[in-house]
């Protein structure tokens, strides 16, 4: 019999699961607690989660999202974790709550939480935890990125001197210098905060607008979005996506930034109306834009691809190495607190956020 | 050609008989503005006037040979200010050079004839800063591989795509800590980078870690960014054992001078994985642009454009006129460069 135990545990995964039913009354140690992992993930994060977690996959399951759920919940020791992700199909909502009445916990582990109905979360005590501050620095580096490629054309240079245009052509259009020039800021949080740092070392001057002013910082507060525009000549969305963010950078908000004003977005593609953006490029209306996402992602607005004044990007401002491993020990430390009845890392609170 | 250059004496000489401004040799090519406002106050003897035909040397002798002849000239980086140049302009007294580097003028010939040498002081070196900060974002964050993969409709298509580099904690090698380099490293200290740096001598009033030679400083960082002025000390200064040093997860980053690296070394480097990437402003042999790079998806190129902004172009006007000023009323220059402050 203890033999028979140890190789169904090393042969066969779904054998875990008879084992449980077996082994929960006595408290086997070989046991691990299921976590749903609804993400397209890497192998090292796979493997990391595994060591500790009974990780029952979505993706690779090859099941319709229905059925994996009510899987799940059915099986003996139904999940009390899921991790979960932002940008792809799955909506932590009531219906997804219903479906999985075991879950305690809800990790996500991209940059946003548009995809999580808090409020829900919050009436039936499902417990949320974020990213926390994995992603902040990579996400502000490269919002400082897309601004120095707008304002320096360095993508556009690239395209020209690969298309072989070099030592054919004449004069190229002129940069705009960085120093002085006034960075207005959409949300000051983890992200906001470092982006305006670094554009201080830039010679920027940095204005912003959130929710409520900062009282521990100096730079301009703006009360609206409108007035920040009026008076900057960036505009960077670095706010979460929520019923008083959406289209907040909308057509006013573009005329009030004017034609040499630039837009920065590693937000969400539904911090602005990308209609009226596309509109406002074409006309000139304002001076260039560097986004790193869209509203209807992966679809990129075509007529984009023609302007020498934008710089595309596909949601790539979280990925670099560093980042990747520290979601990874991120993940594993929040689940390993919640498994263990210890406060989460970093939860989110249902009413520290407007939804 | 004797033709034309009587034609163009003749010409000069009248161009030269308006008024008693001091005549200013222009041998760059300069916008509206800039032309408005030499006018305004010098006899401007244009090499680029419309109609002006004569090829540079010989319309610096045409210009040599007006009544009045010009004391000073303003130059750029395509104009070599050597014996044969001085010879065929006597008069000159005054070298003003737009660009941001001097080795096109030979410091130590000027000095011996006397002839005082005015470069760009720090019009530029706030915005090649930023460039060099904005190239090495771009390779380590591949911001320009990103945007060739969008525009060609890759996204919808495709999967998973390569992941970037963090900056912070990213050791910055920087050679030369002048007015650029210092800029680069202030700046990529906001990232969270750690600043190391090589120069002729360490400086006092900074805090980074010296390294006495390139290769040392090569081997203790993860970014190398050539931002020194070319000259017999500072050529190939990044080559081959530099690389190997560097090592396969480093980046070079180069707003210097094309020479300032063995060019045909680091496209090997590059073919075989011996450094991680670059991102490069300046060629060896512009406007040539080794072909093999133009495959590379781990490189940044840009076409010597790391100068220009709006904001420098109208400060260089300001500056330039400034330096001729100083000259031709006997001041001080503003921006005076000395043969013996550099090794050439």
């Amino acid at each position: 019999h203890f033999r028979f135990f140890f190789v169904t545990c090393g042969t066969d995964r779904r054998g875990s699961f008879q084992l449980s039913a077996m082994a929960s009354a006595g408290g086997n140690p070989l046991v691990l607690p299921a976590v749903l992992h609804l993400r397209r993930s890497d192998a090292d994060f796979t493997a990391a989660l595994s060591e500790r977690f009974r990780v029952l996959d979505f993706f690779s399951s090859g099941e319709p999202l229905p059925a994996f759920l009510a899987a799940a919940a059915a099986a003996p020791e139904p999940p009390r974790a899921a991790v979960v992700v932002g940008g792809g199909s799955v909506r932590v909502d009531a219906s997804f709550l219903d479906a999985v009445p075991s879950l305690r916990c809800v990790l996500t582990t991209g940059a946003g939480i548009d995809h999580i109905d808090l409020a829900e979360c919050a009436r039936r005590g499902v417990a949320v935890a974020n990213s926390g501050e994995v992603f902040s620095t990579d996400v502000a580096d490269y919002a400082v990125g897309l601004l120095l490629d707008v304002l320096r054309r360095v993508s556009a240079a690239e395209r020209y001197v690969r298309r072989g245009s070099w030592p054919v052509q004449g004069d190229y259009p002129l940069g705009s210098k960085l120093g002085g020039k006034r960075v207005g800021i959409i949300g000051l949080g983890n992200i906001g905060s470092r982006i305006a740092r670094r554009l201080e070392a830039f010679g920027c001057i940095i204005h912003y607008n959130s929710r409520k002013p900062k009282d521990s910082i100096s730079y301009k507060y703006f009360g609206n979005v409108h007035d920040l525009a009026a008076e900057s000549d960036v505009l960077i969305v670095a706010c979460a996506l929520n019923k008083a963010t959406r289209h907040i950078v909308d057509k006013d908000v573009l005329e009030a930034l004017g034609k040499g004003g630039v837009v920065i977005n590693i937000g969400r593609g539904a911090n602005i109306d990308e209609a009226e953006l596309v509109v406002a490029l074409r006309e000139g209306k304002i001076a260039g834009a560097g986004l790193d996402v869209f509203e209807h992602e992966p679809k990129v607005p075509a007529e984009l691809f023609s302007m020498e004044n934008v710089v595309l990007s596909r949601h790539v401002a979280v990925f670099t190495e560093e980042s990747r491993s520290d979601l990874r020990a991120h993940t594993v430390g929040n689940l390993e607190a919640f498994f263990s009845g210890q406060p989460l890392l970093t939860p989110v609170d249902a009413d520290s956020l407007v939804q």
